[in-house]
């Protein structure tokens, strides 16, 4: 009978991220994933914070395959056939090291597991992990593979196997996924000349540009698009909330397409070489969607545990420093002979409490609800913002503060003047 | 009608097929057929694996990008029996 110290399901940020830190530890870890390769089942942006992976791997730029580094973010509102925004950029962000880059996930996900196993963990991969196992007790022993004689077994398995984790479904720790707490992604890769992508959005070398985009690109759905240079391609993408999806008509990949032929993104995009279309599914139900994440020999990590500060577009290095705090979990028990109990195991929850991610996630606790049942911020406003500025900045004969006088009544005839307060007041007190 | 050709998306994409051995299948096709109304899979799935045939839902997973929309959206009848592929096969996404 094969026994490890830890197994860990996944070879994404977060199982990576333990898989790294507990063989370096000096811990027996067997890390399984699904796909031909590490990073072949794995969908992202993407952007990477630096942050979450120096923690880890403090030299990683010396050979991490790093796209460009951002040194401006721009963020679009979109009308039909407008956009207002504010774009910031600083040549703070332009010295090293640098706060955050593009990566392209199938790259940097194969240079990460590299890392894991020359730590002195054993990756094996096109390999299924089909279900727990599990003694009288309900302890988890070890998983069961879709390989012969697929069952292996170890102290404690980790579950880093994404948003869908069946394996955390299957066992009942978490129950499905409410459509209203994950949104659909879509994304494509077009490649360009290097010198094309530098041209348009106005950067040299590694620099590199993000924009994030909000508005009627969603058609009244909750969601936001983006736009990210990579070095010879751009990766862009939209996500709306499940629950949307499933009220209106329009496929994904035509909303995309619509996006992609708006006139202030079109230029941006065209003559591009399409390499990849990719969806995926983010957990964006917050800070009252996490289910229990550790129990009798179970731990669960990033998006399977609903990781992902879906406000700030943060989820890689959530992913990243939920299995590192697990790995560290494991390691303190294991140095003080102590079993991998749930009991003990709750360790690892006080070290989330203790951290960032859930300091955030709590923070943000009610702006998911908040955008659910107020798509004015996605419609109304966008439009009623476009106008404005259209209003404004147009010279036509009148008067500048009949102009005023025209906006302001545009704004209470769509939303009235408490509708108004009332989303105001809705804003700061999610934010605060 | 749709506009947008989703297979020409999904062409660009790398895939290997577990040939007659389908990860994702309809618990009960007739529930789809007769009493869902929305067949809301037949516009969500990024992929378009679920197609209309008159009334009835035809899945054909050979483009999955293994999302999970399907499933998760499929509220009212739960009839979506949902798994990962077999180890190594399925979408092979390059650059992801």
């Amino acid at each position: 009978m094969e026994k490890f110290d830890v197994i860990v399901v996944g070879a994404g940020p977060s199982g990576n991220a333990a898989a790294y830190t507990l063989a370096k530890a000096g811990l027996s870890v067997l890390q399984i994933e699904r796909g031909e390769a590490p990073g072949s089942k794995n969908v992202q942006g993407a952007i990477l914070y630096s942050d979450a992976l120096e923690k880890l791997i403090p030299d990683f730029r010396e050979d991490a395959p790093l796209e460009r580094h951002i040194i401006e973010q721009r963020m679009w509102v979109l009308d039909d056939e407008s956009f207002i925004g504010t774009h910031f950029r600083s040549d703070d962000f332009n010295k090293p090291p640098y706060n955050r880059y593009t990566i392209i996930r199938a790259k940097f996900d194969k240079w990460f597991s590299k890392k894991v196993q020359e730590a002195g963990a054993l990756v094996i991969t096109e390999t299924t992990v089909k279900g727990l196992l599990r003694d009288e007790s309900g302890k988890v022993i070890g998983v069961e593979t879709d390989r012969a004689d697929g069952k292996v077994y170890a102290e404690v398995v980790i579950l880093a196997d994404g948003v869908n984790s069946t394996l955390a479904r299957k066992a009942g720790f978490r129950p499905e996924l409410d459509p209203k707490h994950v949104a659909l992604a879509v994304k494509e890769i077009h490649f360009m000349p290097k010198e094309t992508v530098e041209q348009r959005f106005n950067i040299q070398k590694t620099e590199g540009v993000v924009i994030e985009m909000l508005g009627k690109i969603t058609k009244g759905m909750m969601g936001t698009g983006f736009l990210y240079t990579n070095g010879d391609s751009v990766s862009i993408g939209v996500g709306c909330m499940l629950s949307d999806f499933m009220e209106q008509k329009l496929t994904p990949y035509e909303l995309l397409e619509q996006m992609k032929a708006h006139p202030s993104i079109q230029p941006l995009v065209q003559g591009g070489e399409m390499k990849e279309y990719t969806a995926h599914l983010i957990p964006e139900g917050g800070y009252h969607a996490i289910p229990q994440v550790y129990g009798d020999g179970w731990m669960i990590v990033g998006d399977s545990g609903m990781f992902v500060n879906a406000v700030h577009r943060e989820g890689s290095n959530l992913a990243m420093t939920t299995g590192r705090l697990a790995a560290e979990t494991i390691i303190e028990l294991t140095r003080a002979g102590r079993p991998m109990s749930g009991a003990n195991l709750a360790l690892y929850k006080e070290r989330l409490d203790d951290s960032f991610v859930m300091k955030d996630l709590k923070k943000y606790k009610d702006m998911p609800d908040i955008f659910h049942s107020n798509n004015q911020f996605f419609t109304t406003y966008p439009e009623l913002l476009s106008r404005s500025a259209y209003t404004m900045l147009k010279v036509d004969g009148v008067d500048k503060q009949t102009k005023e006088k025209e906006i302001f009544a545009s704004f209470r005839e769509k939303r009235s003047l408490f509708g108004l307060l009332g989303d105001a007041f809705k804003l700061w007190r999610a934010f605060r | 009608m749709r506009t947008v050709k989703v297979e020409e998306k999904l062409f660009q994409n790398r895939y290997l097929v577990d040939a007659d051995n389908p990860h994702i299948r309809l618990k009960d096709a007739e529930l789809c057929e007769k009493k869902c109304t929305t067949k809301q899979c037949t516009v969500c799935c990024p992929a378009g694996c679920y197609t209309l045939e008159g009334q009835k839902v035809v899945l054909i997973t050979d483009g999955c990008l293994e999302c999970g929309t399907c499933r998760i959206i499929c509220t009212t009848y739960r009839n979506v029996d949902w798994e990962y592929p077999r180890g190594g096969y399925g979408i092979q996404f390059k650059f992801g």
